[in-house]
Parts: C-alpha cells; sequence; structure tokens
C-alpha cells in the first residue's frame, strides 16, 4: 500500500538520514523496522506519513504520489497512516475519549472540530476503540493520569480512531516495563491479523522482534542492510546491523563484555552517607539493543 | 547497567562532596567577583565562613583516603568568569544609575515629619489629613470602584482574542514565518511600550470623557502584555502533542485548538487572572486624565485640598485591591 522509490532524506543542517531507499509495506504485514540509534527509522516513519518530504525520490501511497503533492492532499492521505508514538504523545489535560476523537479531526470541518461538536458516530467510535483496547473503564479519566502502558494503550485507540490502512509505531515499548510493553505489542499483533492493518514497528527490543514480527527491515546509516524474515535474523545478522559488517566477531563481543568507560557525577545528600552516581556510558548504550551479551535472558524484556 | 546506583562513602568522601557543593553555590567566583557581590550585598560573608569551617574539617579526615581532584573544569571556569562579568556589569549600572535620582538618606530623613502632617493633618486644623478619613459620601465612593472594577474586567476580557490570534503570530513554534514573528514582536513591544493613560487621552479625544476610553486603553495596553506572556506559554509546549494532531491528519488550525491550546490554557487562564489584577489598578490611574471610574474622584479630591475625603477614597481601593486580588488568585490555584 505504500511504496518508497530512490528515497532519500538530508535534513536542513546536512545530515544524510536516509539513502536511496526502494522499499515497499503494506499486505497486511507485521514488520519490524531495527537499527541502531540514528540509523534513520524515525525519519523514514516521517516520510512514510508525510510528516516530512524527502529531499530525493518519490513515495507512492496506494496510488498517490505524495512527495510532489499539495499540503493539503497529503493531510488528507495521511489519515490513512495511524500513528503511535513512543512518548504517546497525548494531550494531557484532555480525556482519553477526546484523545481519541483526535483521530477523526482529519475527517471534520475546521469550525466543528473547533467546537469539539464531534458527531455521534465519531464518539461511538471512538468509545469502541477504548473498548478494543481495554480502556473503556477510563475514557472520562484525563490522560495524564494514565500509567504509561495505559496511555500507550490510548494512542493505538487514536490511530484506530483514523480507521488506517497502516499504523506506524515509533519505538512504542521503549517507555514501558515489560507486561505494558507485551499488552502494546500483543493489541498490535491482534490488530493487525484481525483488521488486516498492515504495522509497522520501529524495535529496539530483538526478542520482541523475533516473537512478533513477519518481516524485519534493518537500516543502518541510512541504508537497508536487511530485509527478510524473521526467522532469518540470527545473531550474526544482527551483530552486523548495530556493530557494523566490518566489526569482527571478536571486537564486537569484546565491547559488549568489556566494562565500559563509564561518566559519573556524584550527588552528595547533606546529612547521609549514601552518594547517588548518575552514570552515563560512553557508548550510548545503557541496555543491551541486540541481546547479545551472554548475562542477559533472552526473554527477559518481557 | 543499571542506570542508578546508589553505594555508602565515607564521611570525607560526603564532605568533600558537600564542600564542592558550597564552593560552587557560595565561592565559585573568582576574588574580584566575590568582591563585586560583597560589594551588592553583605549575604556572602556567612559562606565564606562556613566553607573555611569545612575545609579544616575536610582536611582533618582527609588523612585516611586518597586525594580527588576537585578542581573545576575549564568550561565551568569560563561559567563563573562570565557570571562574573555580568555582577560586575549590574554593580556598574546601579551605580550608573545612582547618579541623577538625587537618592539622599538625609533628605528623606528631614522630611518625614512633613508628609506627617499631610497624613494626621496639623493641630491647628483637625481633620485636615488623610487620617481620619471621611466617609460621608461612601455610596457615590462604592459605586465608582465597582465602576473601576468594571472598566478593569471588560478592558482584560477585550484584549483575550486579538493577545491570543498575536501570540500564535509572536511564537517562534506556530508562527507562519520568521519575518511574521520578528514583526508581531515588534508590535507587541509598541502596544506595551506606550503608557496607558497617553493610550486613554487618546481615547478620551476620540469618544469622550467616561469609562468607555477607559475600557479602551486596557484593551490595548493589556494586549500587548497578554500577547507576549501567551506567546512565552506556546513556546514551552511540548511538540509531541502538537505532532500527534498532524499525523493524524489534522490541520494547521486543529493543531492549534487541539494540540497547542489545551496545553496553555491554565497559562492563559492564570496570566488573564493577573493582568486583571493590575486593570484594577491601572484603571484607577486612568481616571486622573477623566477616563472615568474612581480615580476620577481622587484627583477631585486631591486638587481641592479635600484630604479626609481622599483618605477614603484611597482605603476602598486598598480594601477593593485586596479583595480582589484575594479572590483571583484563589481562583488561579485551581487551574492546573
Ligand atoms: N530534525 C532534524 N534535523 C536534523 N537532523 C536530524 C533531525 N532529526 C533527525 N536527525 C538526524 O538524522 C539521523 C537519523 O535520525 P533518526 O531520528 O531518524 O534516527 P533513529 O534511527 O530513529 O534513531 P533512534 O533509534 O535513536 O530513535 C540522525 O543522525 C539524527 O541526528
Ligand atoms: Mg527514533
Amino acid at each position: 500500500m505504500i511504496r518508497l522509490e530512490q528515497v532519500s532524506h538530508q535534513y536542513a543542517n546536512g545530515t544524510l538520514a536516509l539513502q536511496n531507499l526502494n522499499l515497499e509495506f503494506g499486505g497486511q504485514h507485521f514488520t519490524a523496522l531495527i537499527g541502531p540509534s540514528g540509523a534513520g527509522k524515525s525519519t523514514l516513519m516521517r516520510v512514510l506519513n508525510g510528516l516530512v518530504r524527502p529531499s530525493n525520490g518519490k513515495v507512492w501511497l496506494e496510488n498517490t504520489e505524495i512527495t510532489k503533492a499539495s499540503d493539503a492532499v497529503v493531510r488528507l492521505e495521511r489519515r490513512k497512516i495511524g500513528m503511535v508514538f513512543q512518548q504517546f504523545n497525548l494531550i494531557r489535560r484532555l480525556t482519553a475519549l477526546e484523545n481519541v476523537l483526535i483521530g477523526r479531526l482529519g475527517f471534520m470541518g475546521t469550525l466543528r472540530s473547533s467546537f469539539k461538536a464531534y458527531s455521534r458516530a465519531d464518539r461511538e467510535l471512538a468509545m469502541r476503540m477504548l473498548e478494543r483496547v481495554g480502556m473503556a473503564d477510563q475514557a472520562w479519566q484525563r490522560a495524564d493520569t494514565l500509567s504509561g502502558g495505559q496511555q500507550q494503550r490510548v494512542g493505538i485507540a487514536r490511530a484506530l480512531a483514523q480507521q488506517p490502512k497502516l499504523i506506524l509505531a515509533d519505538e512504542p515499548i521503549s517507555a514501558l516495563d515489560p507486561k505494558s510493553s507485551e499488552q502494546v505489542m500483543e493489541l498490535l499483533l491482534e490488530i493487525q491479523q484481525q483488521d488486516s492493518i498492515a504495522v509497522l514497528v520501529n524495535l529496539h527490543h530483538l526478542d520482541a522482534v523475533r516473537d512478533y514480527a513477519k518481516r524485519v527491515v534493518g537500516l543502518r546509516a541510512g541504508q537497508v542492510v536487511f530485509d527478510g524474515r524473521a526467522d532469518q535474523l540470527d545473531d550474526d545478522a544482527a551483530r552486523a546491523l548495530y556493530y557494523g559488517e566490518n566489526d569482527t566477531a571478536e571486537t564486537a563481543s569484546d565491547a559488549l563484555n568489556l566494562e565500559r568507560p563509564v561518566v559519573s557525577m556524584p550527588i552528595s545528600v547533606p546529612g547521609s552517607s549514601a552518594v547517588i552516581t548518575n552514570q552515563f556510558t560512553i557508548n550510548s548504550y545503557t541496555h543491551d539493543p541486540a541481546g547479545l551479551s551472554n548475562s542477559r535472558s533472552k526473554k527477559e524484556w518481557k | 547497567m543499571k542506570p542508578f546506583e546508589i553505594h555508602r562513602i565515607t564521611r570525607a568522601q560526603q564532605l568533600d562532596a558537600y564542600c564542592e557543593l558550597l564552593g560552587q553555590k557560595f565561592f565559585g567566583h573568582t576574588v574580584l567577583g566575590n568582591a563585586a557581590l560583597l560589594g551588592v550585598s553583605g549575604l556572602m560573608l556567612p559562606g565564606a565562613f562556613q566553607k573555611e569551617k569545612f575545609r579544616i574539617i575536610f582536611k582533618e579526615s582527609m588523612t585516611s583516603i586518597q586525594t580527588v581532584n576537585i578542581e573545576a573544569p575549564a568550561k565551568v571556569k569560563r561559567q563563573r568568569l562570565l557570571s562574573t562579568f555580568m555582577w560586575l556589569g549590574i554593580a556598574a549600572l546601579m551605580v550608573w544609575a545612582f547618579f541623577g535620582t538625587e537618592i539622599s538618606l538625609a533628605k528623606l530623613l528631614q522630611g518625614v515629619g512633613e508628609s506627617w502632617k499631610l497624613l494626621f493633618g496639623t493641630s491647628d486644623k483637625p481633620n485636615s489629613g488623610f487620617i481620619p478619613p471621611n466617609f460621608s459620601r461612601f455610596p457615590e465612593y462604592l459605586e465608582q470602584i465597582l465602576l473601576t472594577v468594571k472598566m478593569a474586567m471588560w478592558g482584560t476580557a477585550l484584549a483575550i482574542v486579538p493577545a491570543i490570534g498575536l501570540s500564535i503570530l509572536g511564537a517562534k513554534n506556530t508562527s507562519p514565518h520568521p519575518v511574521v514573528y520578528f514583526i508581531t514582536r515588534r508590535v507587541l513591544d509598541l502596544l506595551r511600550a506606550v503608557p496607558e493613560f497617553v493610550l486613554a487621552l487618546v481615547f478620551v479625544v476620540a469618544v469622550g470623557l467616561g469609562p468607555f476610553p477607559g475600557i479602551l486603553a486596557l484593551a490595548v495596553y493589556t494586549t500587548g502584555i497578554l500577547a507576549k506572556l501567551f506567546s512565552e506559554g506556546i513556546e514551552t509546549v511540548d511538540a509531541g502533542q502538537i505532532e500527534a494532531v498532524r499525523a493524524a491528519g489534522g490541520n494547521a488550525f486543529q493543531a492549534f485548538t487541539h494540540g497547542v491550546f489545551p496545553q496553555v490554557l491554565p497559562h492563559v487562564a492564570s496570566m488573564t487572572l493577573y493582568r486583571f489584577e493590575s486593570n484594577v489598578r491601572a484603571a484607577q490611574v486612568l481616571g486622573l486624565v477623566g477616563a472615568g471610574g474612581i480615580g476620577f474622584f481622587l484627583n477631585e479630591a486631591l486638587r481641592g485640598f479635600d484630604f479626609p475625603a481622599a483618605g477614603a477614597i484611597i482605603s476602598l481601593i486598598i480594601v477593593s485591591v485586596f479583595f480582589v486580588d484575594f479572590l483571583s488568585s484563589k481562583i488561579r490555584e485551581r487551574l492546573t
């Protein structure tokens, strides 16, 4: 349903985020998008829903080419794509139900929407979507009073309210605990299977990728370096994706096992003998994205 | 790896960290900077004293553990130097501002007795000062005080819609174009730069004496202030919530009404109420130029040397300001 043709994107500051991508999503698949930080995953998602216009190439959304289309056309096409965010991005001061109704804004007139005059059909649809994600009881609760997992489920209901053909989820479980993560992933899988909505999830947990995704697309430095079935993604492929082709297996595992340099900043609490040390590993990962370290059980993220 | 690690440290390490903290807070500045600070306020002395005490205790307990480097990195030092210069600059500005203002403690002490006479009257002419006040025209004053509050209410209310419109154009993240942003900001500066009573005079000429020109003057001035305050609120909103509305197919207008506005609503309401409080005070001054309300009566009383009447008016103004501030701050507390 969505096709990229020779798509490249360079940000205004010169960063080349995507290079010559030829990809197709749809066919009601559950696809995982993986790759190291800065690989361009979020940029790709924004290109797919037209929030970012790529500097080169074409994006076909069904039969419309959206890179050259007017803003108004892109906006109408965008309704076919629901988006789920890492930080949920609910309107914090609105109720869960009002947040789901945001998904209907694109289908309403501007004037009607400013008076929040949602039609009865829209309100019923929104409530059904909340039921669908198991949040009907919290429909009238303000979004900022919900837990992270609950907020993400409302976020999914908002995407569903668009009655989309594709759902893009940018790291939907990165801010969640293992149990909520599992609920959210199960929900996305169920939606893909029952409603035949294609789902594209950007993930950092390789175990979740293997458990849920059918197809895996690996990005590295803005290029596709892996595109295949999830069961083809073995440890070597993952290592190459996250640490680069040139790294031998030895240096890669060295990097994993060795104590990484740590920057720490002691904060003393007067009158107590504890020092809280805030540590940042220099090598950017505070968790083990590829799940390659031997000391971790593979199912630990759950 | 856990992002946070809590472990026990020795007393000496704790003292060291505490000294570092004190050092940054009280004595982070260079000798010159501290001299300037001391010049501005004498508050630094206890800090210096404490720091010295801690240094001694710290040195005593140092014998058993290895030394740590507490030298601040170059970047921090540069920042300290910068802040030293900033304080020096402020001190210099204050010195500059002293000349020409005729600040003189001696003059104040000599003259205090004179204002006493104005406040309480002289013994040969009792009841000629502000105190005791003369409340004989109380109903009239009350009516005028209420009129003043009404002026403030409408002067504020009329400003809200234009202020919201201008604030969208004048906030970096919602402005359609940098040029629009720049022009809007200058227009807002202009609206605020003209004093309210000058605006009132202009409107008195246009629509005649009375409360209406006062309301118009308040509305124009308040638009400038509120638009600036609102745009600062808009600049702090979470961009993710706006992106969510756009990603769902919302247009630019909906991105504002559903993404930005709910986020800034408490700020907008609170700032509006705050301006209302200020406008109650401003409306009193406007009476002085014939723009209606209690200020008009106060001006009359002062010009006719009817100080007891002025005393009554002023005490009523104080009560009304007190009352309005109390009410509005109670409402503001409830906004979240
Ligand atoms: N608005 C922007 N302006 C300039 N450069 C940007 C912008 N957004 C992203 N980039 C750059 O583009 C590259 C790709 O970023 P992107 O956010 O797509 O990566 P990502 O794969 O989503 O990473 P992560 O896993 O950390 O979310 C990075 O080098 C990033 O610094
Ligand atoms: Mg990202």
